[in-house]
């Protein structure tokens, strides 16, 4: 009786049987769609304070500029950084910038994992028929994010007219590649750091150091740094692929570490293995999961 | 349908243990188990309505969140329709409507009407379809002059209206409810329960509701569910749960220092005993006058409060026989 009972269940994209090759990717589509209209929602209900909006996109857009600034009044004082000119340390700053804020704009909510286990919203989660991933990511979903977004834009604008190289495809592609699996990698950091939090409800501030730190790692020129620094961010963290390697191929400099030339064109692969991984622990910490006592 | 007359729901032996990590000293921390249900088994016809009811931390919500998928059990078997709600949560979620009392289901910045739309698109609800049970729900609950107030300006009653009208518009078997009462005025209360009345009546769906108000479950459920410390008590028609405690009115006495039970007044029994504190019932037909002047006479009464029938008498009364 139960297996005509399951017949009777509903069937639609996102509610396959778990074992049917091509469900992970019903689901995902099915998430994405549904990504997409609560994201919807949320940008049409803000923009009914269209006012409000404009200050808070003006907000973001000033205070992430401090950062640039800070560099900025840095080389008042020098002409180079760790043999970098300006416009070298903005074609970093700018890349990874953008790439931040994409996954931002995108899945930064997905960390708020934590306060939703603790006031026991995540349960509400689990009796919708959207993947949880989805609706927490959405949520609140605000377009004055792309504050950052445009900001390290201008940035990166600037330092390509300054750079002087040569904008073969393969450069343009390179930075396409960069900001992209960049926003990838960091994605799949908010999301990691949601999933732990599954496990450590109070893994929030020790996330928030690791990806904002990280940023800020990224946006200063790699021989600024110690080597073990640097080797333990490359291998331990996959965050360099955002910017480090590929970005040293763009302006043709030679990588403090020595690697292979592939490890140049290595992002997307690690961007997929970050997204596979991620989703893998994601799936875990979402099992493990068990409510809160209220 | 395939379940039609069979068990809709099915709980054999269920338990639910958590671990419960404790600081104890700077670096020290100690596990420990908690036995949130213990063991219960009971079933649930389609269309039927049954109340749970319980005190406090008796595992009334643990069960929901297991019925509902939210939880894996710890030991037991637990059937919906005929699926393994954990397993199977994503496909019966569509088939089940949850409300919880002490949290909103609704998004706090949106307004009512934006967030029935999320709703609709998240259930994939035709638009007749949503937009006849919405129509009935707002008629039913009196919500039409709240579906452009957001979320948080509502007041708790009329969250828990808007809330139960999200719940039903994907039109689901089997409605949850957790604590739907709790903290709700008189007249929120009244209306919430003659709905969901009308709701088991008129559209056959099956209704499990958990409480710790006896009058709730008076005035909805014809069948209760009692559990306590995770244990099933009792679990039958309501006239059984009359017979073991109702009609009678609790006296609790606090006397200057501890003594054994009293006795020998007419009219009265203990019940319970805690301490210089103890529990006197006593028929809820009979005046305490004369119990308190001979209770004053004859003890060392610090102070004393007389009650309406509680679960806590109940169950009380149920551990006493
Ligand atoms: N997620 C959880 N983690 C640890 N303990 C829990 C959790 N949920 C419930 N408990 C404990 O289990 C017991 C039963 O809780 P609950 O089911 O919420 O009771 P009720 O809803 O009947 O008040 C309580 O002692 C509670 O503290
Ligand atoms: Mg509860």
């Amino acid at each position: 009786m139960a297996e005509e009972l399951a017949e009777t269940l509903p069937r639609s994209p996102g509610v396959r049987p778990r074992s049917a090759p091509g469900a992970v990717l019903s689901r995902a589509a099915w998430g994405l769609r549904a990504y997409g209209f609560i994201a919807a929602m949320w940008v049409r209900s803000t923009m009914a304070y269209r006012a409000s909006f404009a200050i808070m996109l003006a907000a973001n857009f000033a205070t992430t500029s401090l950062d640039f600034a800070a560099i900025m009044i840095m080389f008042a004082q020098v002409d180079a950084l760790g043999g970098f000119a300006l416009p070298e340390v903005a074609f970093l700053y700018g890349t990874s910038c953008v790439a931040f804020g994409l996954s931002d704009l995108l899945l930064g909510s997905a960390e708020r994992v934590g306060r939703r286990v603790r006031d026991g919203t995540m349960d509400v989660l689990l009796t919708r028929p959207v993947p949880v991933l989805a609706q927490l990511a959405a949520d609140r979903f605000s377009l004055r994010r792309l504050g950052r977004i445009t900001q390290g834009s201008l940035v990166l604008g600037w330092s390509v007219l300054r750079l002087e190289l040569e904008w073969t495809p393969g450069r343009i592609a390179m930075v396409c590649s960069m900001v992209l699996c960049g926003a990838a990698i960091f994605g799949c950091v908010f999301v990691l750091g949601g999933a732990f939090q599954f496990w450590a409800q109070d893994a929030s501030e020790v996330q928030n150091a690791f990806t904002y730190g990280g940023t800020t790692l990224l946006q200063y020129p790699p021989t600024l740094f110690g080597k073990e620094l640097v080797r333990g961010v490359t291998f331990v963290v996959p965050l360099a692929f955002v910017n480090w390697l590929p970005a040293l191929h763009v302006l043709g400099r030679d990588d403090p570490l020595g690697l292979p030339g592939w490890a140049d064109y290595a992002a997307p692969f690690v961007a997929l293995l970050c997204c596979a991984l991620t989703g893998l622990v994601w799936r875990a910490g979402l099992r493990a999961y068990r409510s809160t006592g209220s | 349908m395939a379940d039609e007359g069979g068990e809709f729901i099915d709980v054999q032996d269920l338990t639910k243990t958590f671990t419960v990590r404790r600081r104890t000293g700077l670096l020290r921390r100690t596990a420990e188990e908690v036995r949130a249900v213990d063991g219960i088994s009971f079933t649930l016809r389609r269309g039927e309505m049954a109340g749970f009811i319980g005190p406090n931390g008796a595992g009334k919500s643990t069960t929901i969140k297991m019925l509902t998928g939210i939880l894996t059990p710890s030991g037991g078997r637990l059937r919906v329709a005929g699926v393994d709600p954990w397993r199977e949560r994503t496909r019966l979620v569509r088939r089940i409507g949850v409300v919880f009392g002490q949290r909103t289901t609704l998004w706090w910045d949106l307004p009512l009407r934006d967030s029935y739309g999320l709703v609709r698109r998240m259930y994939r609800v035709p638009q007749a379809r949503f937009e006849e049970n919405l129509a009935r729900c707002v008629e039913l609950l009196e919500l039409g002059d709240l579906l452009d107030v957001p979320v948080r300006q509502l007041s708790l009653g009329q969250r828990m209206r808007g809330d139960i009208t999200a719940a039903l518009l994907h039109d689901p078997d089997v409605l949850y409810l957790d604590e739907p009462t709790i903290g709700l005025d008189v007249v929120s209360k009244a209306r919430v329960r003659e709905f969901l009345r009308t709701l088991n009546a008129e559209r056959g769906t099956t209704v499990l509701l958990t409480t710790h108000d006896l009058s709730d479950i008076e005035q909805l459920c014809k069948r209760v569910v009692v559990i306590d410390h995770g244990r099933l008590m009792y679990d039958g028609p309501l006239a059984g749960l009359h017979e073991v405690g109702r009609g009678e009115r609790t006296l609790v006495v606090d006397l200057e220092r501890e003594l054994p039970p009293i006795e020998g007044l007419t009219g009265a029994r203990t019940v319970r005993t805690e301490g210089p504190r103890q529990w006197l019932a006593f028929p809820a037909s009979a005046s305490a006058a004369p119990l308190v002047s001979r209770l004053a006479a004859e003890y060392p009464l610090v102070d004393l409060s007389i009650r309406e029938p509680d679960i806590e008498d109940v169950i009380a009364r149920m551990y006493a026989r």
